[in-house]
């Protein structure tokens, strides 16, 4: 096993949690990054206010820890940059069809007891773990 | 113009947390998934924190009968599992272990300036509006022509 923390990604996760829980409470909204995200690049221009300051704030929490705290960013990166574009292409195209990413179905999805985000959550768990078996285990890098 | 400020408010919220927690590292999201390796259970605390308070407040804003800076809840009516929804979760996971990045990790590592970080970023994009593309000629193709 991987050394590991605890306490700082119980917190981290509390802070996730309570960042989602404000979104909810305050707003009406599921903080579901995939969807906020692609709908500020779409040309739908309703409801856009919010969904900008709320990834002006994910960046802006970037630029903060850039500032203060660079480390917890990678140094180098072990994926090629070919790599690295499939990869987006994968993640942009699979949580628009399936309607979420890390965020939406397995934060706020699994806190509302959605079956969908459930079902959701383990299939990009599987085929991630898929994934990464093949590219380490059997191709030896990508 | 407070439900502008909150929204902002929970973005940064939300960033702190993927940051201090280690999910701006890819090598936490690969060791996570590396079930045949050395196995790194972070990510399990960190949804597990995160599931936790958000149950709770989720519970909360139930008890109410709109939330404080809106009109109403809008929340996901799908419940159907369908190929759509299994199938999307699956292309993203192969990307997620491929890369190393979810849609928000990716966003707070914009500030880095990384190549590959922007790379990951363009990719998405493009995937976004080829998604959103198909769906369009989909639906154009189901309406009827009369």
């Amino acid at each position: 096993m991987a050394e590991f923390e605890v306490v700082l990604p119980l917190v981290g996760g509390a802070l996730i949690g309570l960042a989602a829980g404000l979104l909810m409470l305050l707003n009406g909204r599921v903080a579901g990054i995939s969807g906020i995200f692609a709908a500020l690049i779409s040309l739908r221009m309703e409801e856009r206010v919010w969904r900008v300051l709320f990834i002006a704030g994910l960046i802006a929490g970037g630029l903060i820890f850039m500032a203060a705290n660079p480390q917890v960013f990678p140094e180098r990166f072990e994926r090629s940059l070919p790599a690295m574009a499939i990869a987006g292409l994968l993640v942009g195209f699979g949580t628009r069809l399936g309607g979420g990413c890390t965020s939406g179905h397995g934060v706020c999805g699994i806190s509302r007891l959605s079956v969908r985000s459930i079902v959701a959550t383990l299939t990009f768990i599987l085929t991630g773990a898929i994934t990464v078996y093949v590219v380490s285990h059997v191709m030896g890098g990508a | 113009m407070k439900s502008n400020f909150s929204a902002l408010f929970a973005g940064l919220l939300f960033s702190i947390g993927l940051a201090i927690s280690g999910m701006t590292l890819p090598a936490r999201i690969f060791g996570f998934l590396d079930f045949a390796g050395r196995w790194d259970p972070t990510l399990l605390f960190v949804m597990g924190g995160a599931v936790v308070v958000n149950f709770g407040l989720f519970r909360l804003s139930r008890l109410r009968g709109a939330p404080l800076f809106h009109p109403k809840f809008v929340l996901p009516t799908r419940s159907r599992i369908d190929p759509a929804l299994v199938g999307g979760a699956a292309l993203f996971g192969a990307g997620w272990g491929l890369g190393g990045f979810c849609p928000g990790p990716l966003l707070v590592s914009v500030s880095t300036g990384a190549v590959p970080v922007l790379v990951l970023l363009a990719g998405v994009i493009a995937g976004i509006y080829a998604a959103d593309g198909l769906s369009a000629i989909g639906r154009s193709r189901l309406r009827p022509s009369d």
